[in-house]
């Protein structure tokens, strides 16, 4: 465990240790100030433009998460109950392929996909179920939750297919032995039990998609832009390290406190429906 | 198999899935300079093209570089990692794994920024180097993730019985663990291998002057002239992540054969 855990302290430890550390000074020119202040913090709450990208960054990481579960939940739940034992790690592969290939072109594609005169717009014209292409899927916040819970959707589906995989199928029959329908099995046994995946699909999905970087710069417009936009203005546009720094920390901590409370909710859930 | 609506369901999410990546292709054989449907004739001129453009050769060249420096980084640690998690029980073993394997799921603008504070207050220069550092720190809990379920799967005895029979530990780890595990261990080398080639926001914080090759395709796309270009470049990344992809798969399941386990379905 030592090379990965000194590893890990040098390269990710010592640096978070010095952006917190850089959130305290500020940038005088080229150099820095290294007075302690908490100016930036200040700024930082204080500023509307900070505050409005900070509370858009939540609500879309939000949407996305509830859009890319909800959708995850039945294709898991489709593998794991209704494909044969021996197919099973065949469909998981292929949920996985689109994943592990290029971010960037994939989101650069939906961009193609949604647009003005995109592969939507064209098709459903060319089919005549629309009369003129329609304009509320790019540049704006749907266009960059539907690009992201395409990226982040086998995030979602692995953990809740592993927790169904855990359910004694004995349990659903048991339930339907004692008179309980296919739809109050699932309601009253599947669901509670599939609960600690689909806790886990939301954060997994939910921590990463409050930084993401590329998507709503490529597809969200103006009104899509998110707080990781600001901490790259900030880092290389601004040339204020501190501010940027600053930032980063915020998102960090409202990711940590978001991530905390939902997880303390579902134990309590849990314990209640227990 | 049963499940008639889900079923259909899952093709169809499944078409959702793969749509970006189906239509690729079409654009990147499509001879018209415009990315739009209805395509116009069958040309691989934007191929072509890529032959002649030398930055984008460099950047080529520092992919590879970068992602073959990052693979066997990450691996060497995640073998370490992996044996000891696997192995030995100690305290404070839990957090120390936990906090190694937290890059999986840390926003990686965080990685980025939190590296390139670092070395801007240290005063070093950004270069490949600085990129292979974030690399192996993202990859190294993929690794892990791979290289756990081959090392869980491995029998201690037949490491106790090698020990027994005279062999060192060195000798043992050699002849007995290595080979049984060596397909979870090119497994996770090509999977490494695969994230590295394919990540760009931390890439495009901490390249500097030496772009990879999703920094100088981030590069391409403000130019309208350039997209069939990025289509074609992209088909190729495309195929080549498939193939690797397909590849580590392979061996892992190899792998999963060889120590007797059950495929309990994907890497993570």
């Amino acid at each position: 465990m030592g090379p990965p855990a000194l590893y890990a302290l040098l390269m990710l430890a010592v640096p978070l240790a010095t952006i917190f550390a850089y959130t305290f000074w500020t940038q005088d020119g080229l150099t820095i100030d290294r007075t302690l202040t908490f100016s930036n913090y200040r700024e930082a709450f204080n500023d509307p433009l900070y505050r409005q990208l900070m509370l858009r960054s939540v609500w879309i990481a939000g949407a996305v998460t509830l859009a890319t579960v909800m959708t995850a939940f039945p294709i898991a739940y489709f593998v794991s109950f209704h494909v044969p034992q021996r197919r099973k790690a065949l469909w998981i592969f292929l949920i996985t392929i689109p994943f592990w290939t290029s971010y960037l072109i994939r989101v650069f594609l939906w961009k193609v996909i949604l647009g003005y005169n995109g592969v939507l717009n064209t098709t459903l014209l060319g089919l005549g179920i629309i009369d003129e292409p329609l304009s509320f899927i790019l540049y704006n916040a749907n266009a960059v939750v539907i690009t992201l819970a395409h990226a982040f959707a086998p995030f979602a589906i692995l953990p809740i297919f592993v927790a169904l995989e855990k359910i004694d199928r004995s349990l659903l029959e048991a339930s339907r032995d004692l008179g309980e329908t296919h739809l109050t099995t699932f309601l009253r046994v599947t669901l509670p039990l599939a609960m600690p995946g689909i806790v886990a699909a939301a954060l997994i999905v939910f921590i990463p998609t409050i930084g993401d970087y590329v998507t709503p710069r490529l597809v969200g417009g103006p009104d899509g832009l998110m707080i990781a936009n600001m901490i790259q203005t900030q880092y290389l546009r601004l040339n204020d390290a501190p501010m940027g720094a600053t930032l980063a920390v915020l998102a960090m901590a409202i990711v940590a406190v978001i991530s905390a409370l939902v997880f303390l909710a579902s134990r309590l859930t849990a314990r209640i429906w227990a | 198999m049963r499940g008639g609506g889900l079923r259909i369901y899952a093709l169809i999410y499944l078409l959702f899935l793969y749509a970006p990546i189906l239509l690729l292709p079409l654009f990147a054989f499509n001879s018209s300079q415009i990315i739009a449907f209805p395509l116009a004739g069958f040309s691989t001129r934007w191929f072509e093209e890529l032959v002649t453009v030398d930055a984008l050769h460099e950047a080529v060249l520092n992919s590879l570089f970068i992602a073959v420096v990052s693979a066997v980084l990450a691996t060497l640690l995640g073998i370490c990692a992996a044996r000891t998690a696997a192995r030995y029980r100690f305290r404070g073993k839990g957090p120390v794994l936990g906090f190694i394997m937290l890059p999986l799921v840390l926003p990686e603008i965080i990685v980025a920024v939190a590296l390139l504070t670092l070395i801007l207050q240290l005063g070093l220069d950004l270069s490949v180097w600085s990129v292979i550092a974030a690399h192996v720190l993202i990859c190294v809990p993929f690794s892990i993730a791979i290289l756990q379920s081959a090392f869980q799967n491995l029998d201690a005895s037949l490491e106790e019985a090698a020990v027994d029979l005279g062999e060192t530990r060195w000798s043992t780890f050699r002849l007995i663990t290595l080979p049984l595990v060596m397909p979870g261990i090119i497994s996770s080398l090509l999977i490494s291998f695969t994230i590295s080639l394919d990540e760009f926001i931390i890439a495009f914080f901490l390249s500097g002057t030496d772009p990879t090759l999703p920094v100088y395709l981030w590069g391409l796309l403000r130019f309208p002239s350039s997209l069939p270009v990025v289509m074609a470049l992209g088909t190729i990344l495309v195929v080549l992540s498939i193939l690797l992809i397909t590849t580590a798969e392979f061996f892992r399941r190899r792998g999963l054969a060889r120590t007797g386990a059950t495929d309990s379905g994907g890497f993570i």
